[in-house]
This record gives C-alpha cells, structure tokens and sequence, in this order.
C-alpha cells in the first residue's frame, strides 16, 4: 500500500475507474467531456470555473489538471488567481453568511 | 533564464547521442509508455515515408541574438554554426529546380548570416510560391543594420514568420529573455506600418506560439483570436495568422524538462494526446531540412538530434529530390510532439 493518501502519477489512471463498471464509468466520462466543450461558455471560461472550484473541492488532482489546462489556454497568472479568491470569496461568504443564523439564534435564546 | 546555450556550458544535453539516450531510456525502455515507432505501427504508420516535396527548410546557421529557453536548436550569441556563401551557391541551385512551393529560412536567427540579405536577394529572383523568413523580431531591433529589414522583407515579398510566445510581457519576458516583449511589439509595429499582417495585404505576418512551459498549446484557432483581440486592443498590433507549435523534448527545452522534473510528465501528455490523423500530415513527410553545413535532414528537429536522412543522398551538392522521395523518415520519441492532439509543425497543426 502507499504511504500518502494522495499520489500524483494516480490521476493519469483516472480511467481505470471504468475497469470496476464500465457502463456508469464511460457515463461519467462521456457527461465529463460534453460539459467542458465549448458552449454559451467558451471552453476557457469552463476551465477558470472548473480551476476555482478546484481549489474549493481542495482536490489536489484538480487543481493539477486545471491549472495545466488554464496554461494550455494562455490564461495568466492573474486571471488565475482572481479565479481562485472568487472562490474563497464565496467559500468564506458562505461560512459568514451562516452568522446570521448564528446571531437569529442567540437572539430567541437570550432574554 | 539561460544566457549561454548549452554547447557552451558544455552540458552534457549538448551531445545530442546523450539526448537520443535519454529519450530510449527509462519510461520507454520498461515498457511503461510505447515507443513512437510501436505507436504508429499500432495504425499501420510506420514506416513514415516522405511523400513528394513541397517545403524546403534552410538553417543559415545557429547564431542569435537570443537565448531563449525552450529552443530545440541550443542558438545564442555563442554559437558560430553559420552557412557558407559557397553552401548558399549549392542551395539557389536547388531552389532553381525544386517542385517545393515553400522555401522557408530559419536559424539561429537568419538575419545574422553575413550573407542572409544577398541569399535572400538571389532566392526572391526564382519566384518561389511562398517565401518564408522565421525572424524574432527583436533582431530588427537590436542593431541600426537592422532596422530596415522591414522594407528589404517587403522589396523580395518575403513571407515573416514570428515567434511570440504570448500576448503578455511577463510571460514572454520569461521565455525568451527580459525586454524581448518590447522589442518585439516595437517591431511589429514597424512591420504594421510597411504594410505587413495587415487586414486586405498580401504582405504575409503570421506568429508562432509555443507554450512558455511544460504543458501543451491549445486549440491555435482559440489562441488566434486571443491574440489578435489582445495585441489590437493593447498595441494596436495586426497580423494574418498564429502558428501553434508544441514544445519538442529535445534539446534547452529538454534540459529545462529533465531539470524541472517534469520530463516524465511531458512524455505521458505528448504519448496521451497522440493522434493518428496527426500523423498522416506530419511535415516530415513533406519536408526536407538542409542544415548550415549543407547536410539534409527530415526535419530541423531531427537535424539538431544529427539524425541525417536515410537516403544515399546526404548532402545538397548531391541532392536529388527524386531519389529522396519515398525514403523511410528517421523518428525517436521526440516524433511525440509532433503528433499530439491536432499535431505540430512549422506551418502549425496538421490534423
């Protein structure tokens, strides 16, 4: 067994799911493939969304695969990391948002 | 960012058997990815012959004025590689009674061959279809002497080929060396204004991108348009059409894989975008390279790999373009980069 949860070269086996069902596993790949075509939202686009969400999820293949792909795509630094703080915006903004239940709480609980 | 090419530092990449080694070995060598060879047998490819010619491909030497890092030819300022007047004689002679449409000069940077202007004053006479000259751009810029290459490129209808890698100062900047992006937007402005990559003119101004890293060029039909909007908008910049090349792993650009660590990585992307229909219009097969010596070679990649053609002819005092058709094409794993997703080469993708 490996020692680390996380192994970067296990992402290159990503198909290999389909090995233990094919059937839901081509599913997934086929749905997986149709989303990031290029659309109402240009592919480009696609792969910012699928690199913030990335860093969300905190998925270490994802992030690997995404930041690869915005590259691939000419996307800058800065058009990356401005992705990434749209997602920790609304990661933090939904922990705080959830204040206010917080705060709903306390006030029928206090006197 | 290097500043000497890798002949100078004497690294061991500079022996190019070293390199053909490297790219045997290992991942290849255990069977963990195919070699190119059982790849294309795979679809009944292999061997890859050379169909009838139609690019013929000049090296006028390796000296540049750059040393960018990804260049699969090891060019710079210290490299003294330079074609003769005398292989230049050999080679109008050839062009004279060539059935390529293309002549394409490349380097090093062309420009810097004593002789380049006279060559390309000679070559312009036969009427060519398509004229190319790959210049950087910055050389325009990096001595009074060639500050009007822009009108010499126009007078003989040269076709400019430019490399810029990206759209942006700091990607570019990195890639090829600290103030390169300036230089190069002030020289295509320069080439704008002659008349060059204008909307309606025959004055032909195409670019070459190749990815600033370990990592793949996308779609060049996408990258086109982010160019053309970014370099219009910001610099008021105009040009025909992008070229997008991949990386080949050979070379600076292998040195900086196997140094980054990321070699291994690189040769599991080029092998899993492999594409069949790449291959069928791979430019070897289309192609010939004449290196600055007068040596011929299926393709600048395999001459700076020093895998001469497989043809009884081997030189351009000897060349026969009848007998060098139809001759099996010499190939290694670096033949990968060529042939990932819709393919590599000098005219861009293939497939």
């Amino acid at each position: 067994m490996q020692k680390t949860y996380y192994d970067p070269s296990d992402l290159r086996k990503f198909g290999n799911i389909t090995e233990w069902n094919e059937e839901l596993g081509n599913k997934f790949f086929e749905y997986y493939g149709k989303v990031f075509e290029e659309g109402a939202l240009t592919a480009r686009e696609k792969a910012l969304i699928a690199l913030a969400v990335s860093h969300t999820e905190q998925c270490p293949y994802c992030i690997d695969a995404y930041t690869k792909d915005t590259l691939q795509r000419g996307v800058t630094k800065e058009e990356m990391m401005e992705a990434i703080h749209v997602g920790a915006a609304i990661k933090s903004g939904a922990t705080l948002v959830h204040g206010v239940q917080m705060m709903n709480k306390v006030n029928k609980l206090e006197m | 960012m290097a500043t000497k090419s890798l002949h100078k530092r004497e690294s061991e990449l500079a022996n190019t058997q070293r390199q053909l080694q490297i790219l045997s070995n290992g991942i290849f060598l255990n069977g963990e990815l195919p070699t190119f060879k059982d790849k294309i047998a795979e679809t009944n490819q292999f061997p890859l012959k050379a169909k009838k010619l139609e690019v013929l491909q000049i090296n006028v030497g390796y000296m540049c004025n750059q040393v960018c890092e990804h260049c699969h030819v090891d060019a710079g300022p210290d490299r003294k590689e330079i074609m003769t007047r005398e292989t230049m004689q050999q080679c109008l002679e050839v062009i004279k009674n060539t059935g390529a449409h293309t002549l394409d000069l490349t380097g090093g940077a062309p420009e810097m061959n004593p002789n380049f202007k006279w060559f390309v004053e000679e070559a312009s006479k036969v009427g060519i279809k398509d004229f190319i000259v790959r210049s950087n751009l910055t050389i325009i810029k990096a001595n009074k002497k060639y500050n009007d290459l822009p009108d010499f490129f126009k007078k003989h209808n040269v076709h400019v080929v430019s490399s810029m890698p990206h759209w942006t100062r700091g990607k570019t900047d990195k890639q090829r060396g600290d103030g390169v992006f300036d230089k190069s937007i002030e020289a295509l402005k320069d080439l704008n204004v002659v008349g060059y990559g204008m909307p309606d003119s025959e004055l032909r101004l195409d670019l070459v991108y190749n990815p600033s890293g370990a990592f793949l060029p996308s779609d060049q039909a996408g990258m086109e348009k982010d160019f053309k909007k970014a370099l219009l908008e910001d610099f008021n910049i105009q040009f025909h059409n992008l070229f997008a090349i991949t990386n080949l792993p050979i070379s600076r650009f292998l040195d900086y894989l196997i140094a980054s660590e990321n070699y291994e990585d690189y040769m599991y992307n080029l092998v899993e975008a492999y594409n069949p229909a790449a291959v069928a219009n791979v430019m070897c097969t289309n192609t010939l390279s004449v290196s600055w010596d007068g040596f011929l070679y299926d393709c600048d990649f395999n001459q700076m790999l020093e895998l001469p053609v497989n043809s009884k002819i081997k030189h351009i005092s000897d060349y026969n373009e009848e007998l060098l058709e139809g001759r099996n094409i010499v190939i290694s794993q670096h033949c990968y980069g060529c042939t990932a997703g819709a393919g590599s080469s000098c005219q861009g993708t293939v497939a």
